[in-house]
């Protein structure tokens, strides 16, 4: 039997957007007060999406224990309380949150016990993002 | 076709326990979940069904008449109860998040008029949800 789970995960970071081949003026117009130079923040939400069999024997998709362990160490720790461009990710890529859902898309398919099916990024309340690799656009569930 | 989803609350006890291992593989496999006096949560289950638009009501399915057949079928039936312990559903499968979807689709399929249940998603917390789209044959369409 084929179940798909989703976990949340929460972290605060700061970014700004802004891409070294225009100009300031056209960083300005392209991006608007998320060009401010000093940055600004956000409190993101990651939901994470993996499919998979149901284990016979636990009744999971995949122990929480370990994707929780491995959000920690893999995305909490590195983006939590973190300036988005400050970090080797965000050399030459702008910190959008389309771009950092591609990012995250691919730090969970490193996870080894279950098979990734999409994410999906808050940046605000009402600002969402969703990735699932080459899956077709309605693979989204969330 | 409309896609349609309706709400319902139950709030319950489980533990995870699997008999065919021992006490130090289940606590190693569940954690604190594993706590043979059981924990609680507040559950939250969302029913979504397909289906047309009925040219005379407007409606997929009338939704008082969902919301019965959710009280009847599963809030009725899982309120207020240990699942392991209680719920015939449970007595040889692991009351998990994933497990609690697959017996809510089994609990409501073929029973819900003029329209095919879509998908059943079960959140154990805000921050935790499983879905279940009949997908009994995990080589299934998706």
């Amino acid at each position: 039997m084929k179940a798909y789970l989703t976990r949340r995960f929460r972290f605060s970071a700061s970014h700004r957007l802004h891409v070294d081949t225009l100009t300031d003026e056209q960083n300005r117009a392209t991006f608007g007060k998320c060009n401010n130079p000093f940055g600004h923040g956000h409190n993101y939400i990651v939901a994470v999406t993996f499919s998979g069999a149901v284990d016979p024997v636990t009744g999971m998709v995949c122990n929480l224990a370990d994707l929780d362990a491995f959000a920690d160490k893999y995305v909490l720790q590195r983006f939590d309380h973190r300036n988005l461009n400050t970090l080797d990710l965000f050399d030459g890529l702008v910190p959008t949150t389309e771009n950092f859902a591609i990012e995250l898309h691919r730090i969970f398919q490193e996870f080894p016990h279950a098979s990734l099916h999409h994410m999906h990024v808050e940046e605000t309340g009402n600002n969402s993002f969703d990735f699932a690799g080459d899956s077709l656009p309605q693979a989204a569930r969330y | 076709m409309i896609l349609l989803t309706r709400k319902a609350e139950f709030s319950a006890a489980h533990f995870y326990w699997n008999d065919a291992l021992s006490a130090e593989e289940n606590e190693r496999l569940f954690g604190k979940c594993a706590n043979r006096n059981g924990h609680g949560h507040n559950y939250t289950l969302e029913v979504t069904v397909a289906g047309d638009v009925d040219p005379v009501t407007g409606f997929v399915v009338d939704l008082k008449e969902l919301k019965d057949i959710l009280e009847r079928e599963v809030v009725g039936v899982y309120d207020h109860r240990h699942l392991n312990l209680e719920i015939p559903d449970f007595a040889h499968v692991i009351p998990t998040t994933e497990n609690i979807a697959i017996a809510v689709w089994r609990r409501l399929e073929g029973k819900i008029p003029n329209s095919r249940l879509h998908r059943v998603r079960v959140y154990e917390m805000p921050d935790l949800f499983a879905d279940f789209y009949g997908e009994f044959e995990e080589e299934g369409k998706r």
